[in-house]
């Protein structure tokens, strides 16, 4: 019951939080938006029993990236003009497109959602340990190991990638 | 009979030799050699003749092998010679009357520069025509067949800087070739059905072919027949075959090439009564061109023309007693022609040679007492041309005639009748023409050196006496000579018997002939000759002129056509196929041109294609699958 | 308890909303968080069939997307810095660098 309605409530936050992402002006509003979705998305994820990724979720993705964001859009923006507000004819029908797809991707989606059953399951019955740490890590660990060292790889490639890019140009 | 071959060896040793050898040898020698091999191979023809005649009539039929070719099945090519009355009439023919003409081309082709060139042909045209007329199948007839055609272009050319003789002698050739191609294509069929292309393999199987196919075959080998024996309309080439040198003309496009076309008739006679349509036809155009090419003759003022619509019309004469299966008659009448006809021919060269090189008859004149010789020779010929009795062209053609009336060919026989009439004037306005009144040109005519004149008188002799073979009511040697071969097979019947003489229609033919030459007479030969025509006939005589204006039919059909189907050709490659070329590649650009603006560096449109193309492959996915 | 259908439509509006957000926004930095939100609503998806199946594979799956995301939000920051920095206007329709 408890869970039904904090649900409900992270999801319309998570939705609001997604809409403000797309419908804002100010950069900075758009970056608090998607902050709201984070928070949102990491109170779901300890619904589903995710404890450990509903942490790191917030940490590391609401904490760490936002907050880089939110120093490049300070550092970008000071003294910046706000975009011209002209339409290209050639977009003039972005949006439209744009939301009309969206939409046919939706249904799509649901369609197939709905074909596979999956509208309306109940979930499973939990197990024990499902989702905590210690789970977590002994999976991390053993069968999924190689992925985890690429990803040490992917972020030294980030880190070099980040310094050369960031020096001054002669 | 093995050794037969020597008579082919002998011209085509001498050929070469004359061809390279020639220039470092000198003229004397190249004569002796060339004119040396003729002789031999008469020679050579006559001790085969000789030892043919010692066997019974049954047995003169020999197939010496001499190179084993292709053996499939039932075919079996092979080199061989067949020896029979048929094919040594043609080899006596060919070497004798070859043999005067090449002595008589030493004193003609005396003071050309190409002299060794032109025996080299000469041997190599012997050659040719020998393989043609002594092959035992009808591949390496072909090849004869190509050779001579090969041997009269390099010949009528011979005088290669002068564009009217390269025109004919192209002329020649193209169509000959195209007669050519009827021979090929009969043999394509022959070998498709029966299988085999020997002429033993062939005439025994004649039967098992259905009438279609063998109609189909004869009217082909009869195509490759009229164009060599320029029957209407591939006459056209043969009166302008008459650019090359005169010993050319007497002895390829009178005695010999020309006649392939009969002895093709003859030796395929199995084939040909068999084919009763085609039969018809052949002697139906053989009437039809010798009086077309007879009433031309008449108003031709070159004397080399008129002779060679004389030998046009004569052809037409052996097609017409081939068509109806008198084939001995036709062979007969082509023995005797090939006399006198070469000897007109080598006589019109002498005339020529004496007024040096002036070949208009209307220029002429009074050369009765200037070369006497010539002139009494030339007589010899026209008469027997004519027909005049007692004559050789006498027995020959009304054998001809005789054979026609008595299977029935009324009109045919009428024709030919009309024709003889035509005959006699149109050669003896030469004869009048030329040697008659008074001359009419500016040369200094003089007699002929004795190497010219020596053929003309053997020729004489031959024309003069040659027809007592066959004298009708009496004896008919030369028809009881070749009749075992024409016995052989089903078909020969009107070959073998001679008719028993209508001496009506003979004696009518007869006066037919004088009244000709009396009304040659009355124009040519009395007095001045008139040149001016009566009003009413200068219209006829026009149109006959202009050899019925059939040259110009055959540029109109041929030349314009070709022109104009070029220039539509060309219009459909420039504006249809290259139209679509280009249009191809029109519209290649344009489509790139109008998606080139897609690729704007707008990234927004780029993601948007994104998600387009995502959301395809999603709803594919969902909705396919 | 809820179904787990639930989530997967959350993520799927979620998802489009991301989509449809990168193609409008001119604003690169506004781009950038519009991806971000479907990162977000995909790893929503991953967590929810984990749960569904037991089966710690889709935590690892997410833990990895958050990791090269944040690479990747690096990156692409340096890269956005870089291009737009000494211009007047941050707009992503100025460039044209892609064309042809």
């Amino acid at each position: 019951m408890l869970s039904t309605v904090v649900f409900w409530i992270a999801a319309a936050l998570a939705v609001s939080g997604a809409i403000g992402v797309v419908a804002t002006r100010n950069p900075v509003h758009t970056a608090l938006s998607l902050v709201l979705t984070m928070l949102s998305l990491g109170v779901l994820f300890l619904l589903l029993h995710a404890e450990f990724l509903a942490v790191v979720e917030v940490l590391v993705y609401a904490g760490a990236v936002m907050v880089l964001f939110l120093f490049v859009v300070t550092l970008l923006m000071a003294g910046v003009k706000p975009p011209k507000e002209e339409h290209h004819l050639r977009l003039a029908y972005q949006t439209l497109i744009a939301g009309l797809f969206g939409l046919i991707l939706f249904v799509l989606v649901l369609h197939s959602m709905t074909g596979a059953g999956w509208v309306g399951t109940l979930a499973s019955p939990g197990a024990g340990s499902f989702g905590s740490i210690a789970s977590f890590g002994t999976a991390l660990f053993t069968r999924y190991l190689l992925p985890f060292e690429l990803t040490a790889v992917v972020l030294l490639v980030a880190v070099i990638g980040v310094v050369v890019l960031g020096r001054e140009q002669e | 009979m093995q050794d037969a071959i020597v008579i082919l060896l002998l011209p085509a040793l001498g050929s070469l030799i004359a061809a390279v050898l020639g220039k470092s040898i000198g003229r004397k020698a190249t004569a002796y050699v060339t004119v040396g091999a003729m002789g031999a191979a008469f020679l050579w023809a006559f001790s085969v003749f000789w030892r043919l005649l010692q066997l019974p009539a049954s047995q003169r039929s020999f197939d010496p092998v001499y190179w084993q070719w292709i053996q499939a099945g039932a075919l079996n090519l092979h080199f061989g010679l067949l020896i029979d009355p048929l094919s040594t009439t043609f080899f006596l023919i060919v070497t004798f009357v070859g043999f005067l003409i090449h002595l008589y081309s030493v004193g003609y082709m005396h003071d050309d520069e190409n002299f060794q060139r032109f025996f080299a042909y000469l041997n190599l045209f012997a050659l040719a025509m020998l393989l043609l007329v002594g092959a035992d199948n009808f591949v390496f007839l072909l090849v004869g067949w190509g050779g001579v055609g090969l041997a009269s272009y390099l010949l009528i050319g011979f005088w290669h800087q002068r564009p009217s003789a390269v025109a004919a002698a192209r002329k020649a050739l193209v169509l000959n070739v195209a007669g050519d191609v009827g021979i090929m294509l009969a043999i394509f069929i022959l070998v498709t059905t029966i299988g085999r292309l020997n002429y033993t393999g062939v005439f025994s199987h004649v039967s098992s072919l259905t009438a279609f196919q063998v109609e189909l075959i004869a009217f082909l080998l009869y195509l490759g027949a009229a164009a060599k024996s320029a029957q209407f309309p591939l006459h056209v080439w043969l009166p302008d075959a008459m650019e090359g040198p005169t010993p050319v003309s007497a002895l390829i496009h009178a005695a010999t090439m020309v006649t392939a076309g009969v002895y093709l008739v003859a030796r395929a006679y199995p084939i040909f009564h068999a084919a009763p349509v085609a039969a018809e036809w052949i002697a139906g155009i053989g009437a039809f061109t010798a009086l077309f090419a007879a009433t031309i003759a008449i108003t031709q003022n070159d004397i080399k023309r008129v002779i060679a619509y004389s030998t046009v019309s004569q052809l037409g004469y052996m097609f017409l007693a081939a068509g109806i299966g008198a084939y001995a008659a036709g062979i007969f009448h082509l023995t005797m022609h090939a006399f006198f006809k070469a000897l007109l021919f080598l006589a019109a060269g002498s005339v020529i040679h004496a007024v040096s090189g002036e070949q208009d008859m209307r220029k002429m004149g009074g050369l009765k007492k200037l070369l006497p010789i010539t002139y009494w020779t030339m007589l010899i010929g026209a008469a027997s041309n004519a027909g005049v009795p007692l004559f050789s062209g006498f027995f020959s053609k009304d054998e001809i005639l005789g054979q026609a009336l008595a299977s029935g060919h009324f009109w045919l026989w009428l024709v030919g009748v009309v024709t003889a009439f035509f005959t006699a004037l149109y050669i003896f306005r030469l004869i009048f023409l030329v040697f008659h009144g008074t001359y009419r040109g500016d040369g200094h005519p003089h007699e002929s050196p004795k190497v010219m004149t020596i053929p003309l008188v053997v020729l004489a002799f031959g024309a003069l006496f040659g027809g007592y073979l066959n004298v009708p009511g009496a004896w008919n040697v030369f028809d009881q000579w070749l009749a075992p071969v024409f016995a052989r097979y089903p078909g020969g019947a009107i070959a073998a018997a001679s008719a028993a003489p209508n001496w009506g229609a003979m004696a009518l033919t007869a006066v037919v002939v004088l009244v000709g030459i009396y009304v040659a007479w009355l124009f040519f030969g009395r007095g001045e000759v008139r040149t001016e025509l009566p009003e009413g006939v200068r219209g006829v005589h026009k149109v006959l002129y202009h050899k019925y204006y059939i040259d110009e039919l055959g540029h109109a059909a041929l030349i314009w056509t070709s022109d104009h189907l070029a220039i539509v050709l060309d219009l459909f490659d420039r504006v249809v196929m290259n139209g679509i070329v280009m249009g191809i590649a029109g519209l290649v650009k344009a489509w790139g041109e109008a998606l080139a603006p897609l690729q704007d560096g707008f990234l927004r449109r780029y993601g948007l294609a994104v998600l387009i193309g995502g959301v395809a492959i999603v709803a594919y996915l969902t909705l396919v699958q | 308890m809820v179904p787990i259908g639930d989530y997967l439509v959350l993520s799927a509006v979620l998802f489009v909303i991301g989509g449809v957000g990168v193609l409008v926004r001119r604003n690169p930095l506004q781009m950038f968080m519009a991806v971000e939100l479907m990162w977000n609503a995909v790893n929503l998806t991953f967590v929810a069939f984990a749960r569904q199946y037991l089966d710690m594979a889709g935590h690892i799956f997410v833990f990895l997307v958050i990791t090269v995301a944040a690479a990747e939000v690096a990156i692409g920051l340096a890269i956005i810095v870089m291009v737009f920095r000494k211009r007047e206007h941050v707009d992503v329709d100025d460039l044209s660098l892609m064309k042809g």
